[in-house]
């Protein structure tokens, strides 16, 4: 949903899909990562995207596109039909977080969570400052944000302990998309989470 | 720029070898009346069939002409999306309308000789059903040279056919575009169609199903048919707009008169309807519609019936359509997913219920041309 220039968590997405697995993209925007999921690493890719231009654009780049809301659940995908299902950059846009992460758990094996970092260290000189952030990873003014949910990975990790779900790998990136090892809380502008049930 | 086929006319294939159909009657030989527009490439690879819905025919596009060559006011039923530059580019693909078996615009149906007597069949015109007319249309494609379809496509009961072309025929069709279409029927949809049923047999010209022989034709009963049926391709909120409840004179008169617009309207698209229309082929056409369940064979598993499909996928609904919601469609979009088949989905946004898949709306003309954009001949 939101399109800054490159999107590193695509790269590390990629390299977590497996030849001929199947992936369900929510939030598909105009298909671009699907696109070359199926190019690069040979998946079968599904999309699903609430906006009639991103539908539009990602019928005419060959995507198997769904129009469909996701605060409406997935109904109707069959439980455990994808290996991977991806909510990139979308999570905090979404008001039934908790609903869309069982959904995406139910209808596939492993959710793929990638979400900015509201706990990033220039966020917070923002906020000291006096101001909401904007930066590449959340690149919105207050008064036109899609953003819904502002979090942190902390915050984010502790969601995960209540619902009981297995985080099975983080990769944390800064602004720059080069990971960030140490203290990714505070250095890390994106995050990216494998999770499991 | 974007401009019509101009003037049409039909052709008619024939057709020899005996067709065997559902409901276990065998029709002897038959008639499918048929227009092209646009060429036929050498490696026959652009061709698209356009399957008409319940009232339409093989005239889907350009206008007839009259005896001295000019165009008519007859203009087809899916003129604003085919032509060059428009999303059925006839600069790119060669389409093919044909008008159903057992219908009233030319070929072989209940108004048609029957060789056995040499009267018309009338009742004794079999029941067509969705996979009877893709097999008819296989014979159609094999006469035009056409081993494959680019696409088969269609709205309504022409979706259904265009699911079941994939069905019937999975090597012969590439792409399928089901529109405003459903896997089966809702009993609600079954009730409608029987009410419009009762009104054509109850009404005392049909003579069973015979009228040709008496002179004459059961008008009412296929006027309250067509409008009780138009009701239903009508959104709520589009009649509410377009008569609400405006009176064509200034006060009500308290009579049984025509009062509201919407009478009056609904009167019109009756009367227009039942005087062009054959009795015979509105009952058929309904029945076909009710009878179309591919999931029946499969427990009802619609996944496990749709496996064979070999096409590609376009499935398109409208927000407004009650008759055939898009949660119906989502049933097929989601059956092809489950087995991994390729399939794209849209909503549109429309006011106009179930007819907007005849409507120019442009993101709807868009999301079509996107896809057939795709295809590759």
């Amino acid at each position: 949903m939101n399109q800054p220039l490159e999107r590193a968590d695509f790269d590390l997405i990629a390299s977590w899909v497996q030849p001929g697995e199947r992936v369900l993209d929510l939030g598909c925007g105009d298909g671009s990562l699907l696109k070359r999921l199926i190019e690069e690493r040979g998946a079968k890719g599904y999309g699903v995207e609430l906006g009639d231009a991103e539908v539009l654009a990602a019928i005419a780049k060959g995507i198997n596109v769904i129009q469909g809301n996701l605060e409406q659940g997935l109904a109707g995908f069959v439980d455990g039909t994808f290996n991977h299902v991806v909510l990139s950059r979308t999570l905090q846009t979404v008001r039934h977080t908790e609903r869309i992460l069982a959904e995406m758990l139910r209808v596939g094996r492993e959710a793929v969570v990638s979400f900015p970092n509201f706990a990033y260290w220039q966020n917070r000189l923002a906020v000291m400052g006096g101001r909401m952030p904007v930066s590449e990873d959340l690149p919105y003014e207050w008064f036109n944000t899609p953003n819904l949910r502002f979090f942190t990975l902390l915050d984010f990790e502790a969601l995960c302990v209540k619902m009981k779900l297995i985080i099975r790998e983080r990769q944390v990136l800064d602004e720059g998309g080069r990971l960030v090892v140490e203290e990714p809380n505070f250095l890390g502008s994106l995050a990216v989470y494998r999770l499991g049930r | 720029m974007s401009s019509g086929v101009g003037i049409v006319s039909a052709q008619c294939a024939h057709f020899t070898q005996p067709l065997e159909l559902k409901g276990g009657s065998v029709l002897p030989a038959f008639d499918l009346v048929y227009e092209t527009y646009g060429m036929l490439n050498a490696a026959k690879s652009n061709a698209i069939l356009v399957c008409h819905a319940l009232s339409g025919h093989h005239h889907v596009a350009g206008r007839t002409a009259d005896e001295f060559g000019k165009p008519t006011a007859n203009v087809g039923w899916w003129d604003n999306i085919v032509g060059s530059g428009r999303p059925l580019d006839t600069d790119r693909f060669y389409i093919v309308g044909v008008n159903n078996l057992g219908g009233c615009h030319g070929s072989t149906g209940p108004a048609s000789p029957n060789p056995a007597t040499g009267k018309p069949w009338g009742a004794d015109f079999p029941v067509v059903t969705v996979e009877d007319w893709v097999a008819s249309q296989a014979r159609l494609a094999d006469h035009l040279g056409i081993d494959a379809w680019a696409a088969v496509m269609g709205g309504s009961l022409g979706g259904m056919q265009a699911l079941q072309w994939t069905l019937s025929f999975p090597e012969r069709v590439r792409h399928s575009l089901v529109i405003a279409a459903a896997p089966k029927l809702s009993a609600e949809n079954i009730a409608f169609n029987d009410v419009a049923r009762q009104a054509i047999l109850s009404d005392p010209e049909f003579h069973g199903g015979h009228f040709y022989e008496h002179g004459v034709r059961p008008v009412s009963g296929l006027r309250l048919a067509r409008m009780l049926g138009h009701i239903t391709y009508l959104s709520d909120d589009q009649m509410a707009e377009k008569f609400g409840r405006r009176l064509r004179v200034g006060a009500g008169s308290y009579s049984f008169d025509v009062e509201f617009e919407i009478e009056s309207y609904l009167r019109y698209q009756g009367d227009k309807f039942a005087g062009v229309f054959d009795a015979n082929t509105y009952l058929r056409m309904t029945k076909a519609l009710d009878y179309f369940d591919p999931a029946q064979d499969y427990e009802d598993d619609l996944a496990r019936a749709l496996a064979r499909a070999k096409s590609e996928f376009l499935v398109i609904a409208f927000s407004t359509d009650w008759r055939f919601s898009p949660d119906r469609s989502r049933e097929i979009v989601h059956a092809l997913v489950h087995n991994g088949q390729a399939v794209a989905y849209a909503e549109i946004n429309s006011a106009h219920g179930h007819d907007s898949f005849l409507m120019n709306e442009p993101h709807y003309h868009a999301v079509v041309d996107a896809y057939l954009k795709r295809v590759k001949l």
